[in-house]
Formats: structure tokens, sequence, C-alpha cells
């Protein structure tokens, strides 16, 4: 059965949004939509709403009614997710998964295990950061096949976004987890690509007047909780103007949800210094929603100079027991704009602390919230991203690349105070290397356009419109001892070899028949596995015996078990590896025996025995 | 404190108010017993007469009693009205809304609080929380337009054919349409209207649960 539809999902870190575009509506015609997702919004009440938000709720036993939990396609799901997570778990945080997305990528836990919630007590039944995604995939499938019953979502051109930073094992999560409710066709896409597809959609073709070739494209996404920075270069290939992503940023757990606390935890302070009582818990949560409001007001409003905060009590006595205090405008930049975007010149870096030993397991937020900060340090790691393309020439002076076009998406940048201030840091930076300043790209939905783009990209797949072009965003190694002689009380040398280059295109495969490692059947085998978004030149094959610390990250370790088919336990085959990029996405490596040509895939998540090493 | 006794041996000496009613009654009952029964008696006649009609060979006399049915016909058609159906306001849409007010704004735990003793500056404070709740709940459920797009204060002329549910007319209303006036107030419409949908058994009564913090 062909597709009908190509179906965009923005699975994000705090909302999911499902956008669609009819095939059949004619040749050229793109028609977007926005699916509106039934959803639970307490016990018994069901609405439509265009987000679904990104939290699962594990609800205890004698806490909800029988049957208040129905959807319209089943009597009982199996979690609570949606906007009855979020509100039933605002008020008992233990029972509330957030943030799942965010542990997919979070090196040394195992994603499959149930750890969520983390702070839960010890009779709260856990779920894992897997199955907790696979639960919005699911609550998505079945939405749409509730609205489009004779067009199942399984049967339709489906892409997944994930974060241009999201390393190669929380790819192969997020394509395992829509396999699992159905989706083996899903692809997945880079989230600034889809927000940058969304701008060149919605120019109606325009577009190709707004950049030129030489152009370098910054896409800033500062979403809920995190931030993802992408730079995409315009090139020219037989006339025709060409997209390529050149770089990708690290994945920094900074985002409007810690703006919106660091805004609470600032009022907090001023009210229990002027009252002298402590603020408990839910009024900091209350406060925190008040926060939310008055700041998006402030924002909006530039004539306001204040906006009363309001904590209501909780009793049904509400004059009486209310908290009042405000937020100024003055700290509203205080706080907001001086803390997540200090006036930085381009040499400063992201400070980092060492973490104290007893962290309890917990993600890895950004330390330091000043966002221009991490954009100076990516912009002046990635100062070699265009090297190899003729069209772009950077100054001999340059200090960091110097973007020419910046798009904006997520929440936090609809706030044009906070979208100026960022340019006219970038451009700041730009006029001290005398470069000219960057032009913001104008007519993106911030909210919706991770997922419209990627309802394009369906389109765009077909071959109907401009693709950009980028392949792996990193080159990956594995690590292997040396054969150096050992020096006592030194950890033994390890070199990196390279297994996959930067910038694999999709569909392709890269072997690597001149180095031999000899895998004992039946007997795990684990390699230390690194990625580099800086080295663009490595080839397959090349192994380094030397590198800066920034230049490699240590991922999680790769692992191969050799089943015993056919042959004996403790055998030693010798193999060779090989690396490919799927049309989904997603990195596979393989181990290929040189007898016989037999592959073994190589598994990315061993997340679960590191956990049970370090434990 | 008034008693009725009711006593069979005295008999009325004047002919009061209340005779008058009950004679009138009596009347009016036996007029009404004696339509009836002509109506009832005619109809049979009717019913009677109508297979002879169908019948292939119809003579002289019957064809003039067809034609004294049909003014029968015009007496027993004259009382019967159209009864008028009320709509009934399904009671789960007004809990609901109630419920949205209570859980988003505060609304019911503000207007049962008894405001005399407090300031204006607490009523003020927690006004805030009902206007921003109610303005939320409102916008996320109901698209409100105004029912004219003209300021308020204009002229405007209303003409023939106008619908009088959307335009209400006060002041000095004569003549004929077109109407030309001061528009005093715009008016407000439901464009759209998103209410929560409820699961089967779920009590809508239940404005607002009473909470148990453990």
């Amino acid at each position: 059965m062909t597709a009908r539809y190509s179906v965009g999902i923005d699975l994000g870190t705090t909302h999911c949004v499902l956008s669609y575009v009819d095939l059949d509506a004619g040749e050229d015609q793109v028609v977007l939509d926005v699916l509106a997702i039934p959803q639970l919004t307490g016990p018994g009440t069901i609405e439509d709403k265009a987000q679904l938000p990104s939290f699962t709720y594990l609800a205890h036993s004698a806490e909800i009614a029988e049957g208040a939990t129905a959807l319209p396609w089943t009597a009982k799901p199996e979690y609570l997710v949606g906007e009855i997570a979020r509100n039933l778990g605002s008020k008992t945080p233990i029972r509330l998964v957030s943030s799942a997305k965010s542990w997919l990528c979070h090196a040394g836990v195992d994603c499959k295990q149930a750890i969520l919630p983390a702070e839960a007590p010890e009779d709260v039944a856990r779920i894992s950061p897997f199955a907790a995604t696979k639960a919005y995939l699911q609550h998505l499938r079945d939405a749409w096949n509730h609205r489009f019953p004779e067009h199942n979502l399984q049967d339709q051109d489906v892409t997944i976004t994930v974060p241009a930073s999201f390393d190669p094992a929380a790819r192969e999560l997020t394509v395992e987890a829509a396999r699992s409710v159905g989706l083996v066709q899903a692809v997945l896409l880079e989230e600034p690509q889809a927000a940058l597809y969304s701008w060149i959609e919605n120019s109606e073709g325009d577009w190709r007047n707004h950049v030129q070739v030489g152009d370098v494209i910054l896409v800033a996404d500062i979403g809920g909780g995190t931030t993802d920075l992408s730079l995409i270069a315009v090139t020219e290939q037989d006339g025709n103007l060409q997209l390529t992503r050149v770089a990708v940023g690290d994945h920094i757990l900074l985002g409007g949800d810690n703006m919106d606390l660091a805004l609470a935890y600032t009022v907090k302070a001023k009210m229990e210094q002027e009252s002298g009582k402590r603020l408990e818990s839910w009024q900091l949560q209350a406060l925190t929603h008040a926060c939310r409001e008055a700041k998006e007001k402030l924002f909006n409003q530039p004539e306001l100079g204040s906006m009363p905060l309001v904590v209501a009590s909780r009793g049904s006595s509400l004059i009486g027991g209310t908290l009042r205090t405000e937020l100024t405008r003055d700290e509203l930049n205080r706080i907001l704009v001086e803390g997540f975007l200090p006036w930085v010149p381009i040499e400063e870096r992201p400070v980092i602390r060492p973490r104290s030993g007893l962290r309890t397991a917990g993600l890895p937020y950004a330390q330091d919230a000043g966002i221009t900060r991490h954009l100076a340090a990516f912009l002046s790691r990635q100062k070699e991203a265009t090297g190899e393309l003729s069209d772009h020439v950077l100054p001999e002076h340059a200090s960091f690349l110097h973007p020419t076009a910046v798009l904006f998406n997520g929440g936090v940048l609809k706030a044009g105070l906070m979208a100026e201030r960022l340019m006219q840091i970038l451009n700041n930076w730009l006029q001290a290397e005398q470069a000219a300043p960057a032009r913001l790209l104008q007519g993106a939905d911030l909210d919706l356009a991770v997922a419209r783009g990627a309802a394009y990209y369906g389109f765009v797949r077909k071959g109907k419109g401009v693709r950009i072009k980028g392949g792996t965003a990193a080159a990956y190694y594995v690590g292997i001892e040396s054969s150096m002689p050992a020096v006592p009380g030194l950890p033994a040398e390890i070199e990196a070899l390279c297994i996959a280059p930067f910038g694999m295109e999709e569909g392709s495969e890269q072997e690597l028949p001149n180095d031999e490692f000899g895998l004992i059947i039946g007997e795990p085998v684990r390699f230390r596995f690194f990625g580099s978004k800086t080295r663009r030149d490595d080839a397959v094959g090349v192994r380094l015996d030397y590198w800066q610390d920034d230049e490699l990250e240590e991922l999680d370790e790769i692992e191969i078990t050799l089943p015993e088919e056919g042959r004996h336990a403790g055998d030693i085959v010798p193999v060779h590896l090989s690396a490919a990029v799927t049309e989904v996405g997603t990195l596979e490596l393989k181990a290929i025996s040189k007898r016989d040509q037999q592959r073994w895939k190589i598994e990315f998540d061993v997340r679960a025995g590191e956990a049970l090493k370090s434990s | 404190m008034n008693t009725y006794t009711i006593d069979l041996s005295l008999r009325p000496t004047t002919f009061d108010l209340w005779h008058v009613c009950l004679a009138g009654t009596a009347a009016l009952l036996a007029l009404v017993l004696i339509v009836v029964l002509v109506s009832v008696l005619l109809g049979m006649r009717r019913c009677k007469s109508a297979v002879p009609t169908v019948a292939p060979i119809a003579p002289q006399p019957e064809v003039k009693i067809v034609e004294k049915i049909v003014e029968v016909e015009k007496i027993v058609q004259a009382p019967a009205p159209e009864p008028v159906i009320l709509k009934e306001a399904t009671p789960d849409a007004a809990l609901q809304l109630l419920s949205l007010l209570q859980k988003e704004a505060r609304f019911i735990d503000f207007i049962k609080e008894d405001v005399s003793a407090f300031s204006d500056a607490e009523i003020g404070a927690a006004a805030r929380v009902v206007h921003q709740g109610c303005s939320k709940a409102v916008s996320e459920h109901f698209t409100l337009a105004p029912v004219s797009n003209d300021p308020e204060g204009n002229r405007v002329t209303l003409n023939k054919g106008f619908d009088a549910a959307s335009f209400r007319l006060t002041g000095n209303i004569v003549g004929e349409a077109p109407f030309t006036g001061t528009l005093v107030h715009k008016g407000w419409q439901v464009t759209d209207l998103r209410l929560p949908k409820l699961t089967e058994g779920h009590n809508a009564k239940i404005v607002a649960p009473a909470e148990v913090e453990l």
C-alpha cells in the first residue's frame, strides 16, 4: 500500500507534535496540517491539543477511579501520558517521568532499564526511558489511527526528528522504539534541519532569493529542555543552490524550563526575605507557573514595567491565603538576558566545575547557563567546518566560523528581546573581525517548525524539493590498545582507529579490511567507542595515537558477542569491522568474518553492563 | 388561620363570586362535552360514509354527504396547535464549565468567599488569579468574536430582515426597518467551541475533588 500522507513527528523533550502533508493533494502543492491529539487532561476529561506534553505519570492503583482514564481508542491505556501526566505530576512529582529523551542520550545508563522517575521511592514501579519514548509514540500512533482509520500510520511515510547532537546509540534507541509500535518505516531527521526545511516550505519557493552561495546558516534551536546548534552551508552545483549541514553542536541540557526555574528561585528568595517565612515546594511550583506567564507578558508588552505575581493558597479560601509579589523588568533582564545570554567575547568558554563526588544519579544538566558561551565555543571549535567548500573562504585572521544568516527555532526565541540580544552578540563578534553582520531569516513558526519540517521532508524524499546533504555529523573511532611496551603505573596507551569518517551519506558503507580482530566465540567483546565532531579528514583505517581533549568524545562502549552457531565456544574468529549509515539514519557497525564473510551486528546499547560494572 | 369544614346541611344564601365561577366552569365543561360528542358522532359518520365512496357505484345523495364532510374537517383541525418544544440544556456542559473555571481560576472559591472582611488590596490580589485563570479557560475552550465589527459609539443601520437574535433594539423603537441607531455594545458570539469530552461514568457534579496530601 502506498503512503497517502507524509507524517512528521517532533519527539520533543517537553512536547510532541505531529504534522502531516497529504501527498495526493496535487503535484507540487504542500498542504501542511498539525494533528489535534486527543489526550486526557485530567481524570475523566479528554481534550484535543496540538501538543502532547512528553510526560508519563505512573498512577497509584487507588488514585484514579475505574474507567476515568479511557481514551477514544482504549478503555485503559498502559501509561498516562500528555496533559494529564503533567497536571497530576505537578502535585505528585515522585510519580512523574519527564525528559525521557534526554536520558536516551545520557552516557552511562541503560535506557532499557526501569530507572525513571529517578527520585521515586522504592514502591513506585519505575519505567525505562525507552518505554516512556515508546508510550509517546504509541499515543501518537493511536491518535492518528483514530483520526484516519483508513490510512494507518504504519502505512504512511513517517519522519521522526532527533537532536542533531544525538549519539548513534540514542538514534538507534529512537528507531527501535518506533519499530516496537509498528512504525518500521520511520526515518530520522535532525531537528535543526527540520527547522530549516520548515522555513523553506514556508517561503513557498522564495527561499532562493533570501540566501546565496557562500552563506553559512546558523540554526539555533533553544527549546524547553535543550539547546541544539547546527551550521548549514549554501553551495552550488550545476547552477542549483544546495544545502549542506557542515557541523552540529554538543547536546546541551539547557532551555526555557531552566529560565522559568531561575526566575522562580529569584522571586522565592525575594518573598522569603520580605515575609521571613520559607516557601513550601508546592508554592515554588505555583510560582514557577506564575513566572512563566509574567515572563511572556513582559516580553510581549514592552511598555509594562512589572507584572504582579500571585501564589494562591491551596485551600478553598482564596483571598485570605494569597501571597503577592511582583516580577520587575529589571529582574527579568538581569536573570534571563544577562544570565542566559551574557555579553561575552568570542574567546569565552563555558565554565566547567568539577562535579562533586556525591552527585545523585541525574541528568548531566549544563553547568554554565550562559548560552552565548556555548555558542562561542561551538563557533570557535567549528572554524574549519567549511574548509572543504570552495565557495566559503574564511578570512585569515578569523578566530571562529562566521555565520552569515541565522534561523531561530524553539519557544525561548519567540521573545523578541532574547532573539534580538542573541543577534546583537553574534554580530558584535562578527564586527570585531570585520565581517558583515549576519541576518535573521524571517518567517519561522518557532513552536511547530520541527514537526512541519519533518512532514515536508517526506515530500522532499520523493524528489520534490531541495534536500539538505550532510551525512554523519561526526567521525567514529574504536579504541585499541597500542602495541607499545607497558609502562608500570601508567594505563596502557590507547589508539583510536577510525571506522566511520565524517559526513558518511545515508545508504553508504565503509569496510576496514586491513585491521583484524580476533573475536572469541560466545564471549562478549567490548570496544571503547569515540566520536569527533571536528576531525573531518580522517579516513577509514586511520589510527590516531594523539588527540586533543576536546577533539574526541568518549561514547558508550560497543559490544559484540559471536553466537555459537556451528562453532565451538572459545574458538577465535578473525574479523574486520565495517560501518554503514542506514537509510533510516542510524549508524550500523558490523563484524565480518574473514573466512566466510559472515556478518554480525555490533550493539551500541551496552550501558546495562556499564552500570553493573560501576555499581 | 382559616379552616374549612364541610357541612352539607348549609345552603348558600347569596350568589357570590365563587358560585359564579363554579357555574361558569360547569357551563364551559358542558359545552366542551357537547362539542366533543358532536365531533365524535360526525367523525364516526364520516368513517362509515368513506367506505361507500370507494365503492364503484356512488349514488347521488351520498355525494352531498361528502360535501358535508369537508365542513367537518375544518372543525377537527382547528384545536390542534403545534406543541412548543423548549431546548433542555444538558447539565454536563454547564458542570464542565464550572469545573474548568474552578480548576484554572479558582472561580468557585472566589465567589463562595465572604469578601466583606478583606481589604481591596487583598481582594485585588485574588482577583488576578481569577482573571488570569478565567481568561485562560475561556480562550482555550471558546473562540469569541464580536457580533458587530463597528466600533462602539458609531451609528449603525439595520436593514429589513436583520437577525433580531444577534441585534437587540432598545429605546425608541418605532416605525419600520431600516433602523439607524448608536451601537452601544458590540456583542459577543462564540464562533468555535472546544469543550473537553467526558469518559463514560465521569461524575461531572464533582467540579473540584477534595484534595488530601499524603
